[in-house]
C-alpha cells in the first residue's frame, strides 16, 4: 500500500509540476466561469423552471469544456514515462504494473477532483448575494458532483488507456479526444436519428451522459448510471492494465 | 548472485542473445564486455525484470527474474543506460521518492538519501531540479538512486557513458568502493575501465559469449599477446631482417624517425625477448635509445576475439 501512496504522490506531484496542469485550470475555470455567469444573467431575465445549479451543469458550454479536458489530463500519463525511458528505472523498482496503473489513474483523478473544487464557490458566492440558494435540494449538489466523478473515472480511464499505447502525447490525446467524443455523441444520437427505432433510442439513451447528468442534477440519483460507469471504468482499467504489460511482449 | 542458463532473447527477425550461460558470484565485480549491439542492455534488461527472455532462465539470489520478479527486484539496484529522471523533480525529492518505491523502510529514508548524496557527491545539487543538472551529475543521480536500498546487487548499464575523464575517473573509484560489499554487474565498451576495476569479465559479441575469465587469464591466453618497442641506430644494418632471426618474434614492422628506426616486433606470448635484442645491439655495435616491452591489453583480447569471429563468418 505504502508503494502505491508513493506512486500516486508522485503522480499528483507531477501535475502540478507541469504547466499543462496550470493551463487546463485556468481554461477550464475561465470557461465555466463565463457558463456560471451566463447562466445566471439568463434566469435573471425571466422566469426559469429549473434551478442556476442544474443550468450550469446542463449548458453547452459545460459540455464542451468537459470532454476536452480529460485528454489534456491523461495524454502524458504512460506516453511520457515511454518517451522519456523513465519507464524503465520505474518497472525495474520493485512494483506491481497494477500499482503503476492504479497510481497513475487515481493521480490523474485526483487532479480532476482539484479541478472541479473552485466551481462549488460559485454556488456560495450565489447564495452570498442573492440570499437563495443555488439549487432545490442538497440533493442535487450531490448528484450533479457525484456524476460529475462517475463520468470523471471513466472519461479518465479511457485517457489511461489511450494513453498507454502509444509513446507519442499528442497521439494519446488524439485517440482519448475521439473515443470521448464519440461515446458523448452516441447519447445524443437519439435526439438526432429520428428514423432509428424507438427501442434503439431508447437503448442509447441509457449511455446518454446528457440525460444522466440531467437527472442527476435534480437530484435524482438513479443507481443504474453508477453500474455502468463504475464498471466500464473497471474495464477500462483493466484493458489498460493489460496493454501496459504488453510491453514486455512487444518488440 | 546472478545466476543465467541458456538465456535466450529474440526480438522479431533477429536474435538479441543466444543461449547465455555465467554466474556472478558474491562480492565479484564482473564486467561485461562488448561492442555496440552485442547484447549487453539486453541481458542486463533482462536481469533487471524490465523485459522477459524468449526462453532460459535467469535468478538473482536464487529468485527468478521472471517467475519472482518482486523479491528478485527489491534485490538489486540498476541503473540503465543513459539514465532516465523525471526532469521535473529536485535530486532530494527524486531520492526520497525511490528509497520509498524499493521499500526502505520510512524512518530510514532519509538516512539512506543523505548517504547516497554523500557517497555520489551530490550535496552541492541536491536542491537542483535534474532537469538543469550536467550529464555527469546525471549520472550520478542514477548511481544513487540504485545505491539508496542498499542493494545485495548492482546492474550498472554504461556507468562512465558521457562523462570526462575526471569523472570517470571519480566513478571508478566509487565503483570499486562498493565492490568491498556488493556484487556488480557492469557493462561498458571502455576496455581500460574493465581492467582496472574487474575481477572477472564476460565478452559478449554477436549475442554470444566468447570469453569469460580474469582479465590476466584472457591476457595469457591470446596468441599475439605481447610486443616489443626497439628504437635504434643500426647504422649500415637493415635492422628488421637482423631482429627477425631471434627466436620468437613473428613480425617486424619499421619506423623512421630523423636517423632513429622504430622497429615494433610481435612476439609470441611468454617470451621475453628484451635480453637477446640487446646483445644483438651490442654485438652489431647499434646504438640502443629504447627497448621496452609493451603488455598486452584487454583491447588486443577483444580485437582478437571478435575479429576472429568476424573473419569466420566471412569464410
Amino acid at each position: 500500500m505504502r508503494k502505491f501512496y508513493t506512486l500516486l504522490a508522485r503522480e499528483v506531484r507531477s501535475y502540478f509540476h507541469s504547466p499543462i496542469a496550470y493551463v487546463v485550470l485556468v481554461f477550464f475555470l475561465l470557461v465555466s466561469g463565463v457558463d456560471f455567469y451566463f447562466q445566471v444573467s439568463f434566469m435573471n431575465q425571466r422566469p426559469a423552471s429549473y434551478s442556476v445549479q442544474e443550468a450550469f451543469f446542463n449548458s453547452v458550454f459545460f459540455w464542451f469544456a468537459f470532454v476536452l479536458i480529460f485528454p489534456l489530463i491523461t495524454m502524458r500519463l504512460f506516453a511520457e514515462e515511454f518517451k522519456l525511458g523513465t519507464i524503465e528505472p520505474l518497472m525495474t523498482a520493485p512494483v506491481r504494473d497494477s500499482q503503476v496503473v492504479l497510481a497513475k489513474f487515481f493521480g490523474a483523478l485526483v487532479f480532476y477532483i482539484a479541478l472541479w473544487l473552485p466551481t462549488l464557490l460559485y454556488f456560495a458566492i450565489f447564495q452570498k448575494i442573492t440570499h437563495q440558494p443555488a439549487a432545490n435540494s442538497t440533493g442535487a449538489y450531490w448528484g450533479s458532483y457525484l456524476m460529475l466523478l462517475l463520468l470523471g473515472m471513466f472519461y479518465l480511464s479511457i485517457g489511461c488507456l489511450a494513453s498507454v499505447v502509444t509513446k507519442n502525447q499528442i497521439v494519446a490525446a488524439i485517440i482519448a479526444f475521439c473515443a470521448i467524443t464519440l461515446l458523448f455523441f452516441l447519447g445524443l444520437v437519439q435526439f438526432i436519428l429520428l428514423d432509428v427505432s424507438s427501442r434503439m433510442r431508447d437503448a442509447l439513451g441509457y449511455f446518454s451522459a446528457i440525460e444522466h447528468m440531467g437527472t442527476y442534477s435534480r437530484g435524482i440519483i438513479d443507481t443504474r448510471p453508477i453500474v455502468l460507469y463504475l464498471s466500464m471504468t473497471g474495464l477500462m482499467l483493466a484493458l489498460t492494465y493489460q496493454a501496459f504489460q504488453s510491453r514486455k511482449w512487444r518488440v | 548472485m546472478i545466476k543465467v542458463e541458456s538465456l535466450t532473447k529474440r526480438y522479431a527477425g533477429q536474435t538479441a542473445i543466444r543461449d547465455l550461460n555465467f554466474e556472478v558470484g558474491q562480492g565479484e565485480i564482473m564486467g561485461f564486455l562488448g561492442p555496440n549491439g552485442a547484447g549487453k542492455t539486453t541481458t542486463m534488461r533482462i536481469l533487471a525484470g524490465f523485459m522477459p527472455a524468449t526462453s532460459g532462465r535467469a535468478s538473482i539470489a536464487g529468485f527468478d527474474v521472471f517467475e519472482q520478479s518482486l523479491q528478485a527486484r527489491s534485490r538489486l539496484g540498476y541503473m540503465p543506460e543513459n539514465v532516465p529522471l523525471y526532469n521535473d523533480m529536485r535530486v532530494t525529492e527524486y531520492l526520497d521518492y525511490r528509497a520509498a518505491l524499493k521499500g526502505v523502510p520510512h524512518r530510514r529514508v532519509a538516512e539512506r538519501v543523505g548517504d547516497v548524496k554523500e557517497l555520489c557527491g551530490l550535496r552541492e545539487v541536491e536542491r537542483k531540479l535534474i532537469g538543469t543538472l550536467s550529464k555527469g551529475y546525471r549520472q550520478r543521480v542514477g548511481l544513487a538512486d540504485a545505491l539508496v536500498n542498499e542493494p545485495e546487487l548492482l546492474i550498472l548499464d554504461e556507468p562512465t557513458i558521457g562523462l570526462d575523464p575526471n569523472q570517470i575517473r571519480q566513478v571508478r573509484e566509487l565503483i570499486k568502493n562498493l565492490g568491498k560489499q556488493h556484487t556488480i554487474l557492469l557493462s561498458t565498451h571502455i576496455l581500460p575501465e574493465v581492467e582496472m576495476t574487474c575481477s572477472r569479465v564476460i565478452i559478449i559479441h554477436k549475442g554470444r559469449i566468447e570469453a569469460c575469465d580474469t582479465p590476466d587469464n584472457l591476457l595469457g591466453q591470446i596468441r599475439q599477446a605481447g610486443g616489443v618497442v626497439v628504437e635504434a641506430k643500426t647504422g649500415n644494418d637493415d635492422g628488421a631482417e637482423e631482429l627477425k632471426k631471434i627466436s620468437g618474434v613473428r613480425e617486424v614492422m619499421t619506423d623512421q624517425d630523423n636517423d632513429w628506426k622504430i622497429f615494433s616486433l610481435r612476439v609470441e606470448s611468454g617470451l621475453d625477448v628484451r635480453e637477446e635484442i640487446f646483445r644483438l645491439a651490442a654485438a652489431r655495435k647499434w646504438t640502443l635509445r629504447e627497448l621496452s616491452q609493451r603488455r598486452a591489453t584487454l583491447e588486443d583480447v577483444f580485437v582478437e576475439i571478435t575479429h576472429s569471429d568476424e573473419a569466420e563468418m566471412s569464410s
